[in-house]
């Protein structure tokens, strides 16, 4: 339990130390939300969706928690190549521990900079519709961020050096964002798309928080909440398992 | 201290083998390391010695063979093993963002030591190896002699009763180097830790290692004390000894995955 707490600390700590990333990873939402939410907004008023700062709000947040949780996963593969993950290895505490120290870790510092980018939301005229449904806002945004911890760990394991880093955020990051539905309403999509988006474990996400925070839910919030439970748990063992075979 | 009769052996490799695909690093490696004193394991670039070393610490699995340390089988015992051993790795394996103090602490919790020893050890040995002063700096200021003196207090954390220094001296001054070998030497006669080391500086070696074992291409060339090394090969110095033990040809070795990431870091902090 000491070890799980030591290992969650220290990502904290990182976190709370590296300023640059922390301001770093704030921009890209803020820019999606600066320009699409006043860009697209008087579209989106004149074809009665009514104020897109609203509607956008929840995805801006849940891509600043997908994209800090993504590379606090990825992180494994700094520490595989810089050594510190060694130290780990030849403790003698379970893999198992490892994981979900530095995963549990991840997804709290994910989380938290999910809540600084709705922060900065309010900023842009963001209102929370429902504050009673609040708690399960907060619920939501760390099933983002665990799922996506678990999932860049579950990825580092079997990558050998950050080459491959920018494939993850190429071809499995960005569309996971694009088509979760985080930026554009999922009524009368193509077929297609909407199938693609049904696949999106962040679609089950992004709906429910945006229906936990007083928007529209697609999905059902009971729905959306089952369906990323389920998915954290499945990247979580699926994490769990690939750590276990990491040799260095 | 002498090893007293009943310890187990330090260190005890039976057949051991390790293959990645078609080539084999470690073939039919057979080593038996007494408990207490200085030992140095040479051999040229590629010759299996971090292999070995990886699977004496359990970050490598054998593809064949058996390896006990202190007693403990390494594969089915791992827990029971990695408590009995501290390593200094070949590159740092310290994390850079937080301070020394807390790289520490920390290794103190992963093993399960309680607070108030972890501080008092940490005071200790951050003194010993004069690094007290500096111990709420974070290690990414720390010179290259300093992050490998935290690291060999680091090890020494829980007590180990044996401590690998996989060539501790690679890229430090002669000051830093002959300090660190005063350390070593002193840690063995006070505490009876094993020391088991890997080196390319074979004056190093000879001066502070009771006895060295050599391989190469994977086997055992030969082992002994540095004078029985000499005379088996009817040499003046150990350099002489392990260059007619092992041959005058270059070895190849693949630049790692770590040198290149090296460049790729430092153009990603700007």
């Amino acid at each position: 339990m000491e070890v799980l707490f030591a290992l969650w600390l220290r990502q904290i700590k990182r976190y709370l130390r590296s300023r640059a990333r922390l301001v770093g990873s704030l921009g890209q939402p803020l820019l999606f939300l600066v320009a699409l939410g006043f860009g697209f907004g008087p579209m989106y008023r004149k074809a009665g969706g009514g104020d897109f700062i609203q509607f956008l709000a929840p995805g801006v947040v849940a891509m600043g928690a997908l994209f800090t949780a993504m590379f606090s996963g990825i992180e494994v593969i700094w520490d595989k190549q810089f050594g510190f993950l060694k130290e780990t290895l030849v403790a003698p505490v379970p893999r198992i521990t490892i994981m979900l120290g530095r995963t549990l870790g991840g997804a709290t510092v994910a989380t938290a900079q999910g809540l600084l980018v709705l922060g900065c939301t309010f900023l842009a005229g963001f209102r929370v519709g429902d504050w009673m449904t609040f708690p399960l806002a907060l619920l939501f945004l760390f099933l983002i961020a665990l799922l996506f911890t678990a999932l860049g760990t579950a990825l580092a394991c079997r990558l050998e050096d950050m080459q491959g880093f920018q494939l993850i955020m190429n071809f499995l990051v960005m569309p996971i964002f694009f088509l979760s539905g985080a930026l554009f309403p999922s009524e009368g999509l193509p077929a297609g798309l909407n199938a693609v988006m049904k696949l999106d474990p962040l679609s089950y996400g992004v709906d429910g928080l945006r229906g936990a925070l007083g928007g529209p839910c697609a999905n059902g919030l009971p729905v959306d909440l089952a369906v990323m439970a389920c998915l954290s748990a499945l990247a979580l063992w699926l994490g769990a398992w690939l750590f276990e075979g990491v040799q260095a | 201290m002498p090893a007293r009769k009943t310890e187990p052996p330090a260190v005890a490799i039976q057949g051991l083998t390790r293959r990645f695909g078609a080539f084999t690093a470690v073939n039919k490696l057979d080593l038996r390391v007494e408990a207490g004193g200085v030992f140095a394991f040479l051999g040229p670039n590629g010759a299996g010695k971090t292999t070995t070393i990886k699977m004496l610490t359990t970050l490598l699995a054998p593809t064949e063979g058996s390896l006990k340390l202190c007693g403990f089988d390494v594969v089915k015992q791992p827990r029971e093993a990695r408590r009995c051993f501290g390593i200094v790795f070949q590159d740092p394996s310290l994390d850079d963002e937080l301070s020394a103090a807390e790289n520490m602490d920390l290794h103190g919790a992963m093993y399960g030591l309680a607070k108030a020893l972890r501080r008092e050890r940490g005071e200790a040995l951050l003194k010993m190896v004069e690094l007290w002063e500096r111990k709420d700096d974070p290690v990414k200021r720390f010179s290259g002699g300093m992050k490998r003196r935290l690291e060999i207090a680091r090890a020494r954390m829980h007590e180990p009763r044996v401590l690998f220094l996989d060539e501790p001296t690679v890229g430090l001054d002669p000051q830093t180097r002959q300090h660190l070998w005063d350390y070593v030497t002193k840690l063995c006669k006070r505490s009876g830790t094993t020391v088991f080391l890997t080196t390319h500086y074979l004056e190093e070696a000879e001066k502070v290692a009771g006895r060295i074992a050599v391989i190469d291409h994977g086997r055992l060339v030969a082992q002994g004390t540095s004078a029985e090394l000499r005379q088996a090969t009817r040499t003046k110095s150990l350099e002489a000894a392990f260059i007619k033990l092992t041959g005058h040809g270059l070895r190849e070795e693949e630049a790692g995955g770590v040198d290149r990431l090296r460049q790729f870091r430092k153009m990603w902090r700007r």
